[in-house]
């Protein structure tokens, strides 16, 4: 657990004072706000739920992208610079490498989700909704965001360099997203299974506002999936 | 300290090193050699427990690298080729974080980390960055995360890579210091960088050790090293004549020969010295000094890299 913080803390520190993070979170707010002006406010007798949900649905696909961005650097950087063998080399589980890096990489995007906060308040300033549904739709996010990733980390701690985990990352996240048009050309049994794969069937409860166990375990079990990965990932890479 | 047994390590199909096997007693400082790609750094990154053996046992300190690799993490420190440094992060916070990685307990960390900046002459850098520094400081910033836990074995590879003469010279001092209170394992492909510093040597050539000793017992593996130079007054011929009697002498010159005084070079098999000595006394001649002619250890490393390859 010790090792777990000690090594969140360094990464958060390191996402705190380099630019990159910090980009990454400006040109996601920027989309993020230029996509809620263009396709959520618009559009005549919607309802402030209906924008809310709108809003959730495009900030959780920009969560989804931006953590692939984020991501990329947790591992692989590690590796270009030689300092993994420090962390190799130290009496810390490579398990909590793992899950130290995932956590601040959390941290960090919780400042992007922040930030993306004035756009629910306006909706609540200028119509009705409810706190109920804003809290849904944040930890549909929260969800949506750890799941992308725990991805990440996985793609980085397989790559060498930040661009190709971005694109491995990138491909995985792709096939989760577009799951459902395998769905189309597939019977019956295996449709229900691939329809299923695709992160934002689970989230579109989230968006409207209704929190289901099922769909938690989705992202929950992605998540741990992913991460779990990475760890076998970084052993096996001590064998060779 | 360290029982290395048939050490094997493949990347893929090549093998990097194969059935290594060496000793290393406690204290000890020991001076790895090899050209670049010899197999050096792979053996390290396995005793530093960041590689794992393809075959081969490998204790330290009576834990199995690849059954008690927490044990042994625990008591080393470890310099890679390249320092494992976070350029974003000043030298003190950095080796802080290295310190609490490596399960130094709270109320000695700051004691720790200032005894590490000391030995390492980096007190008065300890609020820079780390992406500020030059090539040099880089190098004793990697040096002091390798021991600010205290570990009992120190493993630098390459420490003195790139840097200048007085640097190398300064680094040299550190290992020096840091002998007795650790075993240093110490590698480099420049004899020269790190003669004299260390008890023993192995020398490693296309993943295998193919010698290993003390500089003198290094230099004796070698025919052309059994040669001696004396300087003589008398006779110079009734020297040369008295040493060639000695048994085991193979050939005398006179290398310098000036106002009475005679500079010879005798090739000898073994270490006769002692002999020498005698028959010049019993010949009724001065003997001013006697040399061995150690062959440079850096003329011993490349006859032994170049015989083999």
């Amino acid at each position: 657990m010790k090792n777990i913080w000690l090594i969140a803390r360094r990464e958060l520190a390191a996402y705190l004072r380099t630019m990159s993070g910090y980009i990454i979170i400006a040109v996601m707010l920027f989309i993020d706000g230029l996509l809620f002006n263009a396709f959520a406010i618009p559009g005549t007798a919607k309802k402030s739920s209906e924008i809310l949900a709108d809003f959730f649905m495009l900030t959780s696909g920009i969560t989804m992208v931006g953590a692939v961005f984020l991501s990329m650097r947790l591992i692989a950087e590690e590796r270009q610079t030689g300092t993994l063998a420090l962390l190799y080399s130290s009496p810390v589980h490579d398990l909590e490498i793992v899950l130290g890096k995932f956590l601040a990489a959390l941290l960090f995007l919780c400042l992007f989700f922040t930030a993306t906060l004035y756009m629910p308040a306006l909706v609540a300033a200028y119509g009705k909704v409810s706190l109920g549904h804003i809290f849904s739709g944040y930890l549909g996010l929260l969800l949506v965001g750890a799941t992308g990733l725990a991805i990440g980390t996985f793609g980085s701690a397989l790559s060498k360099s930040q661009v190709l985990a971005a694109v491995l990352s990138g491909v995985m996240t792709l096939a989760l997203t577009t799951a459902w048009l395998l769905g189309k050309i597939t019977d019956r049994p295996l449709t229900d299974i691939v329809n299923g794969l695709a992160w934002w069937g689970h989230f579109e409860a989230f968006r409207t506002g209704v929190i289901h166990l099922k769909h938690v375990s989705y992202f929950v079990l992605v998540s741990f999936i992913a991460l779990f990965s990475a760890t076998r990932v970084l052993e096996a890479r001590r064998w060779r | 300290m360290i029982q290395v047994e048939g050490l094997t390590k493949f990347y893929g199909e090549r093998a990097a090193i194969r059935d290594l096997s060496f000793t290393i007693e406690k204290g000890e400082v020991i001076g790895f050699l090899g050209l670049n790609g010899a197999g050096k750094s792979t053996t390290l990154k396995v005793l530093g427990c960041v590689l794992l053996p393809t075959s081969g046992r490998v204790r330290i300190d009576g834990y199995d690298v690849t059954r008690d690799p927490h044990e042994i993490r625990k008591r080393i420190g470890f310099l890679p080729d390249t320092p494992p440094l976070y350029d974003e992060m000043t030298v003190q916070a950095y080796l802080r974080f290295v310190a609490e990685l490596r399960g130094v307990a709270p109320g000695e960390l700051q004691r720790r980390v200032d005894e590490a900046m000391a030995r390492t002459a980096l007190s008065d850098r300890r609020g820079e960055l780390i992406s500020s520094l030059s090539h040099g400081y880089r190098q004793r910033v990697g040096v002091a995360q390798a021991l600010v836990h205290g570990p009992r074995l120190l493993i630098l590879d390459e420490p003195t890579s790139g840097l200048d003469p007085v640097q190398i010279v300064e680094m040299r001092e550190l290992i020096r210091q840091l002998k007795g209170e650790h075993t240093v394992l110490v590698s480099s492909h420049i004899l020269g960088e790190i003669s004299q510093i260390c008890d023993r040597y192995l020398v490693i050539q296309q993943g295998e050790i193919i010698a290993r000793g003390t500089e003198a017992e290094l230099s004796t593996q070698l025919g052309s090293s059994g040669a001696v130079e004396l300087e003589v007054r008398g006779d110079a011929q009734l020297a040369v004549s008295a040493l060639k009697a000695v048994a085991g002498v193979s050939d005398v010159t006179i290398a310098h020969l000036e106002g009475g005084l005679a500079a010879l070079r005798v090739v000898t098999a073994g270490e006769l010295r002692a002999e020498l000595v005698r028959a010049l006394v019993a010949a009724n001649v001065d003997v001013l000094r006697v040399d061995r002619s150690a062959a440079r250890l850096e003329n011993i490393f490349l006859q032994l890299t170049h015989g083999k390859a």
